[in-house]
């Protein structure tokens, strides 16, 4: 069946589903992972360089950039004015003006500040990013956000790591309904079902780090997350059957 | 004289440019972004912007992350 390129402001991708590059034991195991995924769009994280590091120990030296377009995150960030300037630095890079913006409210939940992710998601369409805000599946959050100019919207299907699934699919439906901006589920995803529920329910793609990166075999799991992604893409487009209370015979009642 | 990178008080002579100053302390300047007392340095300037005494840098780069 032929499908649509994922459109996200000025870049066109045909795999839908994003990948992150934490928690790998090896780069190698990262690069294998990353090719088993078939994914085109990795995020990665803005930190502290190291001094005296030497060349080749860098992240980026490991990933084919001709390949895969490179979306910086701001994880960890706690405030919006901490988010636009690690979004600043990361454009600086001169690598990508694509955003993963997240701005989260505590330590423990990982949930995102509501308030502030909305301030600088204003602040960043402002500077001429290309914003994916990680939101939480609230649907107005959701909507505050398209609003304010987000190019998408990624509620968290449930808190970021927990490989929980989608805890609330009627927020994410609704969210879908209400909405016009590609949404992308974010965070919660522990396996392949988790991608096909979401890819099912309608979402143009998924993004996920952790359920690949500390699966036994990540390499894998990436390709079980690739499976996974286009299974549900294809029952989502393909127009699946309503549920019914009771039976209803595949093979003929009727006697020879 | 005295700077502050990434958190860590540092030495340098005088006269040492952002340049100078990556290349003495062995940081790979392929995939870097420089702040200068909270302000983005352009990669353009890294070679013309002359630090000062008390001068503090915040030296980033990507790692990996979700």
């Amino acid at each position: 069946m032929e499908d649509t390129v994922l459109k996200l402001g000025k870049y066109e991708f045909n795999s839908r589903l994003f990948v992150g590059t934490g928690k790998y034991q090896t780069f190698d195991i990262m690069k294998e992972a990353l090719e088993a995924s078939g994914s085109e769009v990795i995020t990665v994280a803005v930190r502290r360089a190291n001094i005296g590091g030497k060349p080749g120990e860098s992240l980026l030296d490991h990933i084919d950039k001709d390949k895969y377009t490179i979306l910086p995150n701001t994880a960890g960030c706690y405030s919006a004015d901490e988010a636009v300037r690690t979004a600043l630095l990361a454009r600086e890079m001169g690598i990508s003006d694509l955003i993963k913006l997240e701005v989260l409210g505590d330590e423990n939940t990982l949930l995102p500040d509501p308030v502030d992710t909305l301030k600088a998601t204003e602040t960043l369409v402002k500077e001429g990013f290309t914003v994916l805000v990680y939101t939480s599946d609230d649907p107005i959050a959701a909507k505050r956000l398209q609003d304010a100019g987000a190019t998408s919207v990624m509620p968290a299907g449930a808190p970021i790591g927990s490989g929980q699934g989608i805890l609330n699919p009627n927020n994410i439906r609704i969210i879908l309904e209400t909405l016009s901006v590609p949404i992308i589920v974010d965070a919660g995803v522990g396996t392949a079902s988790d991608v096909t529920v979401a890819m099912e329910l309608g979402c143009e793609g998924v993004l996920l780090n952790t359920g690949i990166a500390l699966a036994k075999d990540p390499v894998k799991m990436a390709r079980a997350m690739k499976l996974a992604c286009e299974s549900g893409r294809l029952a989502h487009l393909s127009g699946r059957i309503p549920k019914k209370l009771y039976a209803n015979a595949s093979s003929p009642l009727k006697d020879f | 004289m005295q700077i502050n990178v990434n958190g860590e008080n540092k030495e340098c002579s005088t006269e040492t440019s952002v340049s100078k100053l990556l290349e003495s302390l062995d940081i790979d300047n392929r995939y870097i972004a420089v702040e200068l007392n909270h302000k983005i340095v352009p990669r353009t300037q890294f070679n013309e912007m002359i630090l000062r005494e008390n001068d503090s840098l915040e030296i980033v780069t990507f790692v990996g992350g979700g």
